[in-house]
């Protein structure tokens, strides 16, 4: 959808200004310049300035922020908020995250687009409450019941917090489903310097509209368009098992199966399109050991390969920005050549294992969990040994 | 010969009639009464969202009742809906739900939407049971009922839930039963009209999976008992708890206005969008 | 909105219409008719419900109470 004249106004009033930000307040930012509608949220460190940020400039721009009784309640109305047309969103941690899985679940099930961020704490339970971590990697993947596909990214800067709420909201409209921004709480309490683009460089994808009521839930398109509420077309929307017009179908084995391999196909199918990666390779061929990282771990992971290059090692790295879909294909050809991957990241292995499956080569773990991230010196030991 | 065809099937998704309540469920009065409504209002359905959760009375709008409609997750309707209300101001968003969904599971958001003053309607379709999935014990069950997961007896007293909206602030509440079709009907009218939060209570009649465990076992069991234990609120004030025990409290609890959570957003927005553009000196 | 019984009754002869296939047989409006209007037949319908029959269509008053009670819209008061 068009940014309309409120949004325009608050980019221009905003545009081509750098200003010094938590992460989570460029990701709110980063939000409203993607036409962010509607925020629901409740508060819980470390997102809580996401939503703070947003209830004090959203409604500049024509917006509402609404605080919830709770998770349930947030992800519920911004599901509600999305089949009015809006783009819409919550913020969460952890403990939220848990709460708002059903609510994902139905927002994948009727294909609802939104934007929920992620930012993750040490857990399980109340863990840490405070101390960041990336435990919930794999809550992010299967956190919901039943078979499903879901879009994640993990952005790694203040900078990328910005620009990738653009991505998330982008990619739910376009695949018509629920995002997950799986940021972490360093990134969300990182402190940085941010570009507020000009509106010229804002670039916005429209949500694809369906012209029959018949069709919003499958008919001919692998991604139907959607009819919005009271536009006279009685739509019908269910969490249950329902055929192309929106009726229930509880009972029918096909029905289900079409519907659920459609949704899962959906994404699948756009995995060359959301797979998002970064890579800084050594000449072809001369690495034998990788790193792949992402969100904060990414950060030192980094720093120790460039230590460990300055000592004459030929060390290639990758940062996944996308998380889910697994980025596959990219992962099985920086490996093809290396005999082993190391994997620093703020839990005890979860994505360590993803990365596994599609390789040949040996993967190894640095988890780091307590609530403190990897230092560069800490990595920059492994690879050594791992060189050695 | 062609079978006659009433004028509510205007109002139903009529492709799909006759529903599958069970023979004298309450449900299927309820949907009577709220289509009668709409057709008094004059409201046209493409002005309208019906919201519900998981239930048996939860068909009533979904798939029953036609409309754009959004059929939640168990327990969260008045959450989905206050999304769609805040967007669309414009649009009518009635909830109908049971008593599991509305004052079981989700009974945190029917208390702050209450305190907020959203406007919405919420119709709780109070059967006393959880029907759909085989008459396990609810919020709403009476002390002394055995149930399937109270067999040696419930030991919890009931909410009343109604008491408890008034309590939380709505601007308008009521109690009927389905016995009370026409009182209900206008009720429901007053309810879609009052702009705030409106909520009805609708003591509703489940013969198969609550009545016939306590001797009510069809639909007329139940209004009758219904009429016998109904006492109508002007009567009931200033009664004592011993002498309202059993009874049905219905008529309109309170009607009242205060300042409504959805305006107040907008004109928050509003203010703050002026703000800006005067800052800007009135550029786009 | 709703004029008295009375009135309506003056306004002259009531339809019933009884939507045979839409009843599921709970004789509602069998009971609660304040005119007893309907008795219960021994004629089923396709799914195996007795139906009410209407004994003297003279009696009704047009009040509407069946009709809106009924829980299934198998019930049509035409006021003529």
């Amino acid at each position: 959808m068009a940014l309309d004249d409120n949004k325009k106004r608050y980019i221009n009033h905003h545009g081509g200004k750098t200003y010094f930000l938590l992460g989570d307040e460029a990701c709110a930012y980063g939000a409203i310049y993607a036409g962010c509608d509607f925020f629901a949220g409740y508060p819980i460190t470390p997102a809580s300035e996401v939503a703070e940020l947003i209830a004090e400039e959203l409604p500049k721009a024509g917006g509402i922020c609404i605080q919830m009784e709770d998770e349930l309640a947030s992800m519920a109305a911004i599901v509600g908020a999305a089949w009015t047309g809006a783009r819409s969103m919550t913020a969460t941690s952890g403990p939220g995250f848990s709460l708002m899985q059903e609510n994902i679940g139905y927002a994948i099930m009727t294909e609802t687009p939104c934007v929920i961020v992620n930012v993750q704490r040490s857990g399980p339970s109340t863990g840490q409450a405070t101390k960041p971590a990336q435990g919930d990697m794999l809550q992010a993947r299967w956190g919901t019941h039943g078979d499903h596909n879901i879009i994640a990214l993990a952005p790694n800067s203040a900078q990328e917090c910005f620009d990738l709420m653009q991505d998330c909201f982008d990619l739910a409209d376009t695949y018509r489903t629920p995002v997950i921004l799986l940021m972490d709480g360093e990134i969300g309490h990182i402190r940085e310097s941010v570009v507020m683009p000009e509106l010229s460089s804002v670039r916005h994808t429209s949500r694809k509209r369906a012209e029959r009521a018949e069709e919003i839930f499958g008919g001919q398109e692998l991604i139907p368009g959607m009819i919005h509420y009271g536009e006279g077309s009685n739509v019908h929307v269910t969490g249950s098992t329902h055929l192309a017009n929106g009726m229930r179908d509880v009972t029918t084995p096909h029905v289900h199966d079409e519907l659920i391999r459609r949704i899962y196909k959906k994404i699948d199918s756009g995995r060359e399109d959301i797979v998002r990666i970064e890579t800084d390779t050594v000449a072809n061929g001369k690495s034998r050991v990788g790193v792949i990282s992402y969100g904060a771990s990414a950060r030192p992971a980094r720093g120790a390969v460039k230590a460990a290059r300055a000592e004459g090692k030929n060390i290639d790295f990758l940062r996944l920005i996308s998380i889910w879909p697994f980025a596959r294909k990219q992962v099985a050809e920086f490996s093809r050549d290396l005999d082993l991957i190391l994997v620093p990241e703020m839990n005890l292995g979860q994505m360590s294992r993803e990365i596994e499956r599609f390789v040949d080569c040996k993967v190894i773990a640095v988890p780091k969990i307590g609530g403190v991230p990897h230092t560069v010196d800490e990595i920059h030991q492994v690879i050594m040994e791992a060189v050695s | 010969m062609s079978e006659p065809r009433h004028r509510l099937m205007d109002f139903v998704r009529e492709e799909i009639m006759p529903h599958r309540f069970c023979s004298g469920c309450g449900c299927g009065t309820v949907l009577n009464a709220f289509t009668n409504a709409v057709e008094g209002l004059g409201l046209d359905s493409a002005e309208m969202v019906c919201v519900s959760g998981i239930g048996c009375s939860s068909w009533i709008p979904s798939p029953y009742f036609r409309a754009d409609t959004l059929h939640t997750t168990h327990g969260r309707p008045i959450a989905f809906a206050t999304g769609v209300k805040i967007l669309r101001p414009d649009l009518t968003v009635v909830v109908i739900a049971g008593d599991g969904d509305v004052a079981g599971i989700g009974g945190n958001h029917l208390i702050h939407a209450a305190r907020r003053n959203i406007d919405l309607s919420v119709f709780m379709v109070n059967n006393m049971i959880y029907g759909m999935t085989g008459g396990q014990v609810a919020p709403t069950t009476p002390a002394g009922v055995v149930t399937t997961t109270t067999p040696h007896s419930n030991v919890e007293p009931p909410f009343r839930v109604a008491d408890l909206v008034v309590a939380a602030g709505a601007s308008y509440v009521a109690r009927w039963t389905t016995y009370h079709v026409f009182p209900l009907l206008e009720s429901m009218q007053n309810a879609i009209k009052r702009k705030g939060f409106s909520f009805i209570e609708i003591m509703s009649q489940c013969p198969e999976n609550y009545g016939r465990r306590i001797g009510l076992r069809t639909g007329i069991d139940f209004l009758k008992q219904f009429k016998e234990q109904a006492l109508r609120v002007e009567k009931a004030n200033g009664m004592s708890e011993e002498e309202l025990k059993d009874r049905i409290v219905i008529g309109k609890l309170c009607d009242k206005e205060r300042p409504e959570y959805v305006s107040e957003l907008h004109r928050i927005t509003r203010e703050q969008v002026d703000k800006l553009k005067k800052e800007m000196g009135g550029a786009a | 909105m709703y004029t008295s019984l009375l009135e309506r009754h003056r306004r002259g002869r009531k339809l019933i219409e009884i939507t045979e296939n839409l009843c599921k047989g709970c004789e509602i409006c069998i009971e609660f008719c304040p005119l007893k209007v309907f008795e219960k037949s021994d004629k089923l319908n396709r799914k195996g419900y007795y139906l009410p029959v209407v004994t003297d269509e003279d009696l009704c008053v047009g009040c509407r109470l069946c009709e809106l009670l009924c829980p299934e819209f198998a019930i049509i008061i035409t006021n003529e």
